[in-house]
């Protein structure tokens, strides 16, 4: 789950990690109100989506007047924000976050995340700070600083002067730094994230070390125990697709092909995206229908399929472990005549009660093509989705 | 032969009582594993499927000898629930667990340091040995006892694996689910370790997907420990990066953990990569050619016909013999684990 830059700074601030002066509006007279408010004659109007890459994307705009915090505020409420990480359709804009310009005289980058490797949590971090890491890190590696913290002594004083002396600060900054690095330490833990960035931290004209950007990413699993993180949750964010698929306890991720797939199991669902690619087809989704799939969720998840314009086939792949077969065939039966599926539809199953199962499929007298395993559904599933193609065209 | 787990194994389910413990211990115990007793605080003194029900695993393990867990405590408690476990003295947890909060396994991970126990996932259908014993979720009937070690990050993933090797007549000593987090017990490379020292495993499929760096681990580990053909499989060639495909360690971050990157570790590390699930099976048929008798005819109908309940009907009347340079290899790896071991420490 992601928060907005404004969210994240609140907790900053709770957590007494330093940031600039900002108020979050939705509309341009707010947002000259919150300007007139803050005070000083420079402030930054940023985009509030769950994105990064938004100053590239002309999300964040410098200004020198209230005029012209209300002409930026105006020109980007309402609109969609397309950034190299929201795909071609882009992010609404709902709200915008206005901002006390800060003279920078520096820029850092940090961050607090997992260390999937050791299991431990680590903080990154940066004298290159504004730019991609990623790439910081790829084109020149020693310029990365890293600290792993063990779990039950948390973050060392040693560990955070090893990292503000790395990254060149000097007298006063250093206790600064260590107040937020401690402040982003504790945050992490309370509040069950899995990521805390900040690019770029700042050393400011007058020497102050400051947050100028926040991100935060809450770890989904522990979001039942965040009672207070999950009222930032903001569903217009999220691929309304995706968000669908999660009221049905479905786990949907949408791509750009044409071949839908309702699979059970994570494992299964990517190996036939990807059988669909190695058979010359392009997956449209993943979906994966879990291990209790009863006829109502293998329903749901036929109109999520089909709610997609794109689609020209749907292939269904299940293992029945637990889940048995042929109630799998009785959920894709009751789909297939309630939902009117046009498309072809490719279904494999086996495992426990297959043969049952694929007596039923056979005897609904609908066209459902029957496949005897992974490859062959993957090839049937190909062949007739580019038929489709071919009669469209 | 088999690792971790045997018909000897003593073991008992922790959230015994409840919706998920009671359904998959009863499926255990028709399966033929030896579940001598459950856990459910408050419920001591009950009797649940006709075992003994504990407070508490230190009590279970005292009065049972249980020296095996599995776990189906919801998530909240699931990890309180690991430690518990270790605590009481239990050799190997399974933990079926899903969704547990990534920070309470960071906690668990470096707890666990204190014990003699492993860990198996969390999030993962278990452990099972053919014929022996399962502890877990995966259907007990598509397995057959054979010679063929089987570890994976993915539950139906790894049952197509099963599937294929049952239908071939290769059979599976043991198959070990890891899970799909992204903070767990037993990795790839501690599961490759032991299936290189048992006698009763000839081959091995790994099954990987996007996600951290355990794939490129498992395949350097390979390349200077293993002598048993490995056949590997990465799925999530198509997955998109920075999306979390349904695995919470299944996310391609930061460009790190692709198929690609994984691929071409284990293809260094003289590893029979598939790009087609569907191929693990006739891809270790073929690296064990020569290596092992099978007897496909039999197995293809054993798997096709034989109910849930009965698993035992599965396993082969008679097992290959062991071949001649067994004992030779295994004192092999021995000495090459203990060279490892000071390398790694």
């Amino acid at each position: 789950m992601n928060l907005h830059e404004f969210q994240a700074k609140e907790l900053f601030r709770r957590y007494g990690i330093a940031v600039p002066e900002g108020r979050v509006a939705s509309t341009g007279a707010e947002a000259v109100a919150a300007a007139e408010a803050l005070g000083g004659n420079l402030w930054v109007v940023k985009a509030q989506v769950h994105a990064g890459g938004r100053g590239k994307a002309g999300g964040v705009k410098l200004c020198r007047s209230v005029e012209e915090v209300r002409a930026a505020s105006d020109a980007l409420l309402g609109t969609r924000l397309v950034t190299k990480q929201t795909g071609p359709d882009g992010l609404p804009i709902h709200q915008v976050y206005v901002e006390v310009g800060s003279p920078i005289a520096r820029e850092l980058y940090l961050s607090l995340l997992l260390n999937r490797d050791r299991s431990r949590l680590a903080f990154i971090a940066s004298a290159a700070g504004g730019m991609d890491i990623e790439e910081v890190a790829a084109r020149t590696p020693d310029r990365i600083l890293r600290v792993e913290i063990h779990p039950a002594a948390g973050l060392a004083g040693y560990q955070c002067r090893l990292l503000a002396f790395g990254l060149g600060l000097t007298g006063a900054q250093i206790a600064q730094f260590e107040t937020i690095a401690r402040g982003i330490y504790k945050l992490y833990v309370d509040n069950d994230c899995s990521l805390v960035e900040v690019n770029p931290l700042i050393v400011t004209k007058d020497g102050v070390v400051l947050a100028l950007d926040a991100k935060i990413n809450i770890d989904p699993n522990a979001v039942f125990r965040q009672p207070s993180i999950a009222n930032y949750r903001d569903p217009s964010q999220e691929d309304p697709m995706e968000r669908e698929a999660s009221e049905h306890d479905l786990n949907y991720v949408s791509l750009d092909g044409d071949i839908a797939c309702m699979v059970n199991g994570a494992g299964l669902a990517m190996a036939t995206m990807d059988l669909i690619k190695l058979h010359g087809g392009q997956p449209a989704n993943f979906l994966d229908v879990g291990g209790g799939a009863t006829p109502e969720r293998v329903t749901a998840a036929f109109k999520l399929i089909l709610s997609n314009v794109r689609v020209r086939a749907i292939l269904v792949n299940i293992f029945g472990g637990i889940v048995r077969c042929d109630i799998i065939a009785e959920g894709v039966i009751a789909a297939v005549k309630t939902t009117g599926v046009t498309v072809p539809v490719i279904v494999r199953l086996e495992g426990t009660n297959a043969d049952v199962a694929r007596q039923q499929l056979a005897n609904s007298g609908l066209a459902i093509t029957p496949a005897s395993d992974l490859a062959d559904a993957a090839s049937k599933a190909v062949r007739l989705a580019a038929g489709r193609q071919g009669q469209a065209a | 032969m088999s690792i971790l787990l045997s018909r000897h194994s003593r073991v008992i389910c922790q959230g015994f009582t409840g919706k998920q413990g009671t359904f998959h211990s009863e499926q255990c115990i028709a399966y033929g594993t030896r579940v001598v007793g459950g856990v459910t605080p408050g419920r001591a003194g009950q009797t649940h499927l006709g075992l003994p029900v504990f407070n508490s695993a230190h009590k279970a393990v005292e009065k049972t000898g249980a020296d095996v867990s599995m776990i189906y405590v919801p998530a909240g408690g699931a990890a309180d629930a690991i430690l518990e476990a270790a605590d009481a003295g239990i050799k190997l947890i399974v933990c079926i667990t899903e969704g547990i909060p990534v920070n309470d396994m960071i906690r668990v991970k470096e707890a666990l340091k204190d014990y003699a126990a492993r860990l198996v996932g969390p999030n993962c259908p278990g452990v099972i040995t053919p014929g022996e014993a399962k502890v877990g979720i995966m259907p007990g009937f598509i397995h057959q006892a054979g010679r063929v070690g089987i570890v994976s990050r993915s539950g139906t993933l790894t049952y197509e694996a099963v599937f294929q090797t049952t239908r071939l007549g290769l059979g599976q000593s043991t198959c070990v689910g890891i899970g799909g987090d992204p903070v767990r017990g037993m990795n790839f490379v501690d599961v490759l370790a032991l299936f290189e020292s048992d006698p009763g495993t000839d081959g091995v499929i790994m099954v990987g997907e996007i996600g951290g760096s355990d794939e490129e681990a498992g395949a350097e580990f390979i390349r200077e420990h293993l002598t048993k053909p490995v056949v590997a499989y990465i799925a999530g060639v198509t997955a998109p990066p920075g999306k979390r495909m349904g695995h919470a360690g299944a996310v391609i971050a930061g460009g790190k953990g692709t198929a690609a990157d994984k691929y071409a570790a284990l293809e260094r590390a003289g590893v029979r990569t598939v790009h087609s699930p569907a191929e693990l099976g006739s891809a270790m048929a073929e690296a064990l050619k020569g290596r092992i008798r099978v007897r496909p005819a039999h197995a293809r109908s054993a798997a096709r016909t034989v109910p849930p309940a009965k698993p035992a009907a599965t396993r082969p009347a008679v097992r290959p013999p062991p071949r001649k340079p067994a004992s030779a290899k295994a004192s092999g790896s021995a000495s090459r684990k203990a060279g490892r071991s000071n390398k790694r420490r």
